[in-house]
C-alpha cells in the first residue's frame, strides 16, 4: 500500500512538471502566432491552446497518450501506423539478440572460469568491447554484417547481443566463482569430475547473479534494437518511427515510440524477475 | 590381506609458506589409528588439527614424512572414496533440500536411483531428522544443520569419518544430545572415525583415543588410551575413571603451553 501510495505520489508530481514544461516551451509559438495576427494574448489563452497544439515542442501528456492509444487500439497491428506492428519488429529483434547476448556471456564466463589462459587475457577485451560508444560502432556492424548477406532481424539482433553479452559475462564470472572453499573441498572429498562440479556446484550458486545481470541485459538489449534500426533506413521498429518522427517534425510519433519502447522494457524486465521469483523463490535464495 | 591400519603416519610435516613467513603447522607427527578406532585431537587453535585431518583427506599436502590411509596415499585414498569429511560448518547447497543435500555424494559417486532414495531415508533416521528432509537448509537450525551434513558424510560407504569441530558453534544442551547419537553411530557402524574437539569432556567422553597436540610448531604432545567401557551412558562423565581422564587431557595442554608465555 505505501508503495504504491509513493509510486503515484512520484507520478503526479512528474506529470505537474511535464504539464508546466509543455506551457512554457509551447508558448512562444502561440505569442508568435498571435502577435503575427496582430492580436494580444493573455496566459489566460495561452495555456488551453499550448495543450493542444498540433506541432508541440513539447506534448502535453494526454496528446501522447490519446496518440499512444489511436495507434494501438485504434489500428489494425499489420498496419504500418500501428505501434504494435513497430513494437514486435523491435521486439523480435531484442528477444533474439538477448538470446544469443546471453548465451554468448554464459559461454565467455564458463570460459573465463575454467580455463587460465582465458582468465588472463578475455576479460581486458570483454570490456574495452563496451568502452566504445555503441552509437558509433553500430552502423559499421551494419553495414559488415550486410557485406557478408546478414541484415535486418539478425543484424539488429547482434547489436542487441553485443551489448547485452556484457551484463551477463561480467555477472556469470562472479557467480561461477561465487562457491567458497568448504563447499568446494566438499566436491573434492567426493572425487567429483569438473563436470559435476560445475553442474552441482558452480551452476546453481551462480543463478542468483545469473538473474540480476538478465535484468540489465534485456533492457539493454531493446536499446541495441532499437539503435540498429536508426542506420539501416529500416522500414519498421520503434527506432525507425523515432527517426520519421524527427524527420517530419512529428514531435507525437516520437513521444510515442518512446513510450512504448519505456513499456516494453519495463515488461520485459517484469517477466525476468517473474521468472527470477519462479527459479529462486521456491528454494528460499531470494530473501 | 594383511591387516592395515586405518590411517598410519610417520615423521609428518607441513610448513605454509605465508607472507609473514613460513608457517610450522604440523612438526613430526607420528601416529597410527586402527580401523574402528574413534580418535579424538585436542588442542588450542592454531595446533594443527584441521591442517592434519585435511592432511588426512588430501585436501592439503605435506611437506615431509610419510602417510597412508587404508594402506595407500591420502590422494588414492581420495579417489577411492575411503572417507567422508564432516566440515567445521554445516555447508549445506543452499539450493537442496536436507534430503537433496544428503543425497549429493550418492549422486556424484553414481549410487543407482532406487538405493539413493533407501540410503537417504536410512542416515536422516539415524540423525533423527526424518520428517526434515523436504526442508531447506535454511528453514532448520545450527544443530540440525550440523546433523545433516553427518547424514551426508554417513550415506555413502566409507569406512573412515573425519570430523573437524562438527559441534564447535552450539549450545551445550544439543551438543551432549550429538555426541550421544554419534556415540551409539560409531558403535553401530564401526567406522573408524577422526573427530577434531576443543572440549575436554567431549573428547574424554567419545573417544577410544586421545590425541593431545600443542601449537607453534603444530605437534603431537601426548597420545591417551581410554580406560572407559565401551557402553558409556552420559552420568559416565561424573565418574572417577572420567575425571581421571580428562585431568591427564588438561595436564598434557597445560604442559604444551608452559613455555609459550
Ligand atoms: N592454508 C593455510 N595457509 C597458511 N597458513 C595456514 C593455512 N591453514 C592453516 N594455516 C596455519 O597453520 C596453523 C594451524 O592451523 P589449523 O590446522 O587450522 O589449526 P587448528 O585447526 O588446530 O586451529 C595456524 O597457525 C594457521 O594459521
Ligand atoms: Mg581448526
Amino acid at each position: 500500500m505505501r508503495t504504491v501510495l509513493s509510486i503515484a505520489t512520484i507520478c503526479l508530481a512528474v506529470l505537474a512538471v511535464w504539464y508546466v514544461g509543455a506551457v512554457f516551451l509551447n508558448a512562444k509559438w502561440e505569442r508568435d502566432q498571435a502577435a503575427r495576427a496582430g492580436v494580444g494574448i493573455g496566459w489566460a489563452e495561452i495555456v488551453p491552446a499550448t495543450m493542444s497544439q498540433e506541432r508541440p515542442v513539447l506534448p502535453a501528456p494526454h496528446q501522447v497518450a490519446v496518440e499512444i492509444w489511436k495507434t494501438t487500439v485504434e489500428k489494425r497491428i499489420t498496419s504500418k501506423r500501428s505501434l504494435v506492428y513497430h513494437g514486435w519488429i523491435t521486439l523480435s529483434a531484442t528477444l533474439l539478440g538477448f538470446v544469443m547476448g546471453v548465451g554468448l556471456g554464459i559461454l565467455l564466463a564458463v570460459g573465463i572460469v575454467h580455463n587460465r589462459a582465458m582468465d588472463l587475457s578475455a576479460m581486458p577485451w570483454v570490456i574495452s568491447s563496451q568502452t566504445i560508444p555503441i552509437l558509433a560502432i553500430a552502423p559499421m556492424i551494419i553495414v559488415v554484417l550486410y557485406n557478408i548477406g546478414i541484415s535486418g532481424l539478425l543484424a539488429k539482433a547482434s547489436i542487441s547481443a553485443y551489448l547485452s553479452f556484457f551484463p551477463v559475462a561480467v555477472g556469470m564470472v562472479k557467480g561461477l566463482r561465487a562457491p567458497d572453499d568448504m563447499q568446494l573441498d566438499l566436491m573434492r572429498t567426493y572425487n567429483a569430475s569438473a563436470w559435476q562440479v560445475f553442474w552441482k556446484l558452480r551452476w546453481p550458486s551462480s543463478l542468483p547473479y545469473l538473474f540480476a545481470s538478465l535484468k540489465v541485459a534485456i533492457a539493454i538489449a531493446l536499446v541495441g534494437a532499437i539503435i540498429g534500426e536508426l542506420p539501416t533506413g529500416s522500414q519498421g521498429g520503434f527506432g525507425a518511427r523515432m527517426l520519421n518522427g524527427s524527420y517530419y517534425g512529428q514531435v507525437l510519433i516520437i513521444w510515442s515510440a518512446l513510450f512504448g519502447a519505456a513499456i516494453c522494457a519495463a515488461l520485459m524486465v517484469g517477466a525476468v524477475g517473474l521468472a527470477q521469483r519462479a527459479v529462486l523463490g521456491r528454494t528460499g535464495q531470494m530473501r | 590381506m594383511p591387516e592395515t591400519g586405518a590411517i598410519s603416519a610417520s615423521s609428518l610435516d607441513l610448513v605454509f609458506q605465508t607472507r609473514g613467513g613460513p608457517v610450522h603447522a604440523l612438526s613430526n607427527v607420528d601416529l597410527e589409528v586402527a580401523p574402528g578406532e574413534f580418535v579424538s585431537f585436542i588442542g588450542p587453535s592454531g595446533c594443527g588439527k584441521t591442517t592434519l585431518l585435511r592432511v588426512i583427506a588430501d585436501l592439503e599436502q605435506p611437506t615431509g614424512g610419510t602417510i597412508s590411509v587404508n594402506g595407500m596415499t591420502p590422494g588414492e585414498a581420495r579417489l577411492k572414496r575411503a572417507y567422508g569429511y564432516v566440515f567445521q560448518a554445516a555447508g549445506l547447497y543452499p539450493w537442496r533440500t536436507i534430503e537433496k543435500n544428503v543425497r549429493l555424494p550418492l549422486e556424484v559417486m553414481g549410487y543407482p536411483a532406487r538405493e539413493r532414495a533407501e540410503r537417504v531415508a536410512h542416515v536422516l533416521e539415524l540423525v533423527g531428522l526424518r520428517d526434515f528432509g523436504r526442508m531447506f537448509p535454511w528453514q532448520l537450525s545450527g544443530g540440525m544443520q550440523q546433523r545433516a551434513s553427518i547424514a551426508r558424510a554417513l550415506a555413502f560407504d566409507a569406512g573412515l569419518l573425519l570430523m573437524d569441530e562438527p559441534f564447535g558453534a552450539l549450545d551445550e544442551i544439543v551438543r551432549d544430545h550429538l555426541n550421544e547419537q554419534l556415540l551409539a553411530l560409531h558403535a553401530r557402524t564401526g567406522k573408524t572415525v577422526c573427530f577434531v574437539t576443543h572440549s575436554i569432556p567431549e573428547a574424554v567422553y567419545l573417544s577410544t583415543r586421545i590425541v593431545v597436540m600443542s601449537p607453534r610448531p603444530g605437534r603431537i604432545i601426548d597420545v591417551i588410551d581410554s580406560t572407559l567401557p565401551q557402553e558409556r551412558p552420559l552420568d559416565i562423565r561424573e565418574s572417577a575413571a572420567f575425571l581421571e581422564l580428562a585431568s591427564r587431557v588438561r595436564e598434557g595442554l597445560r604442559a604444551g603451553h608452559s613455555y609459550d608465555e
